[in-house]
């Protein structure tokens, strides 16, 4: 049985951030999740996905084709009257805003729980885009956790938070807060979980046409003041200490902020504003907070979200309170916080002495060699670029030729000595793009698409492109896993682990169906007859699509039961 | 309560880093030790160097920046120099001697430090500094795979932690797959006597 399932109520157990998140789900009785891998919120779906193939699951899973699919099945599961969940990245919320934005009119009936993990620092993303403005862009109640217990109790208390404002809630991790490990203490698994619900139909409810989403804008706007009550009065809202100057802080400031506080002994200065619930934006409570402060300094990482509201409501109290953080100049908008940053900051903020620690002299130290990352040993990619490359400078045209490329592991061939990826912007740009590359140059253009991101955001703009008459070869590199991500499966999945029953969907269907004529499959490892197949391809003109077919490397010995010695 | 101590454990991906983390958490639950844990997941774990940090003693933050390590637990000894900056003069670092060569060293792209002349630098400039070859005494203890829990019997073997040989023994058998318990007791034991 999965450990999350057996663990008994009142044990306390190591738990990593994301791990605590489903066992927050199995205690609050989740009956349907959905979601589309990506870190740092991915080892969620991974458990989801295990439970769920787990006999007598009390959890329907499953891994959609994007964010947005996910959020739907989610959402629709919500509808009808079943607690549901949907995670992702911060840059998957892009993809589901389209739903978000309108569910959030229409809201939910069982409780629905939207879990997404930015990732300040970009340690494995494109940008680090703070998700807490889509939160007051959609007008949801967001829950910020700082701890992998606070991640259960959250997760669950969300549900609690969703029912009563019919309206989904949005819990906020960031990397440090996903992917760092605590003792959590379990609750009681929920026994009675509903996995079947009926939908109600409702005339002026679900389907927002302009007329109905009047109203339910209007709706949503007086939602948006319950949930700031709530929140006012949230015990995950608090105060700690009661010295003369406030220090605002969520997520994983607070942890930076209590150790800069005990390090520097500073415990009768300060009171720390803790807001595990910080939007909608709880004034009352802060006002409150705030009562008979000298400042105020706001801890958070990259937007200053808190800041600029807390701003607002002193303005509008005509509170002549002075307010440092971003704004001031003393912390940065960029990058995840340094936990020594913060301490300076607190220290200053004190008027305490900081004491840097002393390290020895390292000037001596030469320019170390670096370990950038690379495709793995074997990797079917590495020799697709290749032959490309090869056949492409056999054609003399390597020169003049553009790259698009996507999202996934094959990204890496950006780095000598394949330096094949020249523009990205998120997951199925390759294919959208190199229809612009078409239209506004006259180079070649070759795009680089992986299986999984091709049925999360690639069949879209390769319908357009065909029906616009573009010019470029996409090269679909089919390795039949979600690779990059830890292997989660798809639905063109042809090699499949033990047991897994679902059909497969065959890219050359698709992609035949789309109208593409000029077609190829090639295997990567048998070099000429793929730079032959290659060469010709490459000559054609139209939309043209190369379907590179091997399995990633470390899926294949996974399936087949690990050890090949 | 403990004193608090924040242990950087660095190395190279597939040297069992996260793990070497993992047990040290599981010990410190058995022994009520207040304890955080953060790992580095995603593209870094490709070919690349692994971080993780251990916070024992109420430590809430998840991240060591430039002097706050009291340990450096060095699977490697090229990621022991490129953490030193983490280390103050009072830290203890212990590494292992054995290097993984970096692709861009052998593509000529650049040189590999001469670490003999590091390691006296360490010996004279950290509070505290063992270099061991992890490497040969997991192999003497039967599996090449047990770098990390030689390198954990190494910490151990100081006496930094409140951790007891035992305790660590028990946390093996609990956490480590049944056919690898006896390989990786036996590499804690080299490890601790290693540092002796």
């Amino acid at each position: 049985m999965h450990p999350l399932l057996k663990y008994c109520s009142g044990e306390r157990r190591l738990l990593l951030g994301n791990e605590a998140v489903v066992r927050g789900l199995l205690e609050a009785g989740c009956g349907v999740a959905a979601a589309y891998p990506g870190t740092p919120s991915s080892e969620i779906g991974n458990n989801l996905f295990f439970i769920a193939q787990e006999e007598d699951s009390p959890i329907y899973f499953e891994f959609s084709t994007n964010e947005k699919v996910a959020m739907e099945v989610a959402a629709a599961a919500a509808a009808s009257g079943v607690r549901s969940f949907t995670c992702m990245k911060h840059v998957g919320m892009n993809v589901a805003s389209d739903v978000m934005m309108t569910l959030a009119y229409i809201g939910v009936k069982g409780g629905m729980v939207i879990f997404v993990a930015d990732d300040p620092s970009m340690h494995s993303s494109q940008n680090e885009q703070d998700s807490r403005i889509f939160a007051r862009f959609a007008n949801l109640p967001m829950l910020e956790p700082s701890s992998p217990q606070e991640m259960k109790d959250m997760t669950i208390e969300a549900f609690e938070i969703s029912e009563a404002l019919e309206l989904p809630v949005i819990v906020r991790s960031t990397t440090r807060t996903s992917h760092v490990s605590g003792p959590v203490i379990m609750g009681d698994r929920c026994q009675d979980v509903k996995r079947r619900g009926r939908f109600q139909k409702e005339l002026f409810r679900w389907v927002p046409v302009p007329a109905v989403a009047r109203q339910r804008h209007k709706w949503l706007l007086e939602q948006v003041d319950r949930a700031e009550d709530m929140a006012v009065s949230s015990g995950f809202n608090r105060v700690e200490g009661n010295g003369p100057r406030a220090i605002l802080c969520s997520g994983v400031s607070v942890s930076h902020v209590r150790d800069a506080v005990n390090d520097l002994g500073v415990h009768d200065r300060v009171r720390l504003v803790v807001m595990g619930f910080p939007l909608p934006f709880p004034k009352r409570f802060v006002m409150d907070a705030l009562e008979g402060v000298e400042k105020v300094l706001v801890v958070e990482e990259l937007e200053p979200v808190m800041e600029e509201q807390l701003r607002l409501m002193l303005d509008d109290a005509e509170m002549d309170l002075p307010v440092f953080g971003k704004a001031s100049g003393d912390l940065p908008r960029l990058y995840e916080f340094q936990p020594t940053d913060v301490a300076r900051v607190v220290a200053k903020f004190t008027d305490e002495d900081f004491s840097e620690p002393v390290l020895p002299d390292l000037s001596g130290m030469p320019d170390l060699p670096m370990r950038p990352p690379t495709m793995c040993k074997g990797c079917p990619h590495r020799e697709t670029y290749n032959n490309v490359k090869e056949a492409l400078k056999q054609l003399g045209i390597e020169e003049n030729t553009i790259y698009p490329s996507d999202i996934g592991c094959y990204t890496l061939a950006l780095l000598p000595p394949i330096k094949m990826a020249d523009y990205l912007t998120c997951m199925g740009s390759s294919v959208g793009t190199s229809a612009g590359f078409s239209a506004a140059t006259d180079q070649k253009v070759v795009s680089f698409i992986g299986d999984s991101t091709f049925f999360h955001s690639g069949l879209s703009p390769l319908a357009s492109a065909v029906h616009n008459k573009h010019n470029f070869c996409l090269v679909i590199l089919d390795n039949s896993t979600t690779a990059m991500t830890g292997q989660q499966p798809h639905p063109g999945i042809w090699l499949k682990p033990p047991g897994f029953d679902k059909p497969t969907i065959s890219i050359e269907d698709v992609v035949k169906a789309m109208g593409v004529k000029n077609f190829v499959r090639i295997n990567p490892y048998k070099k000429q007859e793929a730079v032959a197949a290659l060469k010709e391809i490459l000559s054609m003109d139209g939309v043209c699509v190369v379907l590179s077919e091997a399995p990633c490397v470390l899926y294949k010995k996974r399936v087949s039961g690990g050890r090949k010695k | 309560m403990m004193d608090r101590k924040r242990i950087l454990i660095t190395g190279v991906g597939g040297q069992g880093n996260l793990l070497a983390a993992r047990l040290l958490g599981h010990a410190a639950i058995t022994m009520d030790i207040p304890v955080r844990i953060s790992e580095v997941h995603g593209m870094a774990q490709r070919g690349g160097v692994v971080e993780s940090a251990v916070m024992l003693g109420g430590i809430e933050s998840p991240i060591i920046s430039r002097g706050q390590a009291d340990v450096l637990l060095s699977f490697e000894p090229l990621e022991t120099l490129r953490s030193l900056n983490k280390c103050s003069s009072k830290s203890t670092v212990i590494t292992n001697t054995r290097p993984i060569v970096p692709f861009t060293v052998k593509l000529g792209q650049a040189e590999y430090p001469e670490m003999d002349e590091w390691f006296s630098f360490m010996e004279k400039n950290f509070a505290r500094f063992h270099a061991i070859d992890a490497d040969a005494m997991a192999r003497e203890a039967g599996t090449a795979k047990a770098v990390n829990v030689v390198m954990l019997g190494a910490l151990i073997g100081t006496g930094i932690l409140p951790f007891s040989r035992a305790v660590m023994e028990e946390t093996i058998k609990n956490v480590v797959k049944p056919k690898f318990v006896d390989a990786n007791i036996k590499a804690l034991g080299l490890g601790a006597e290693a540092v002796q």
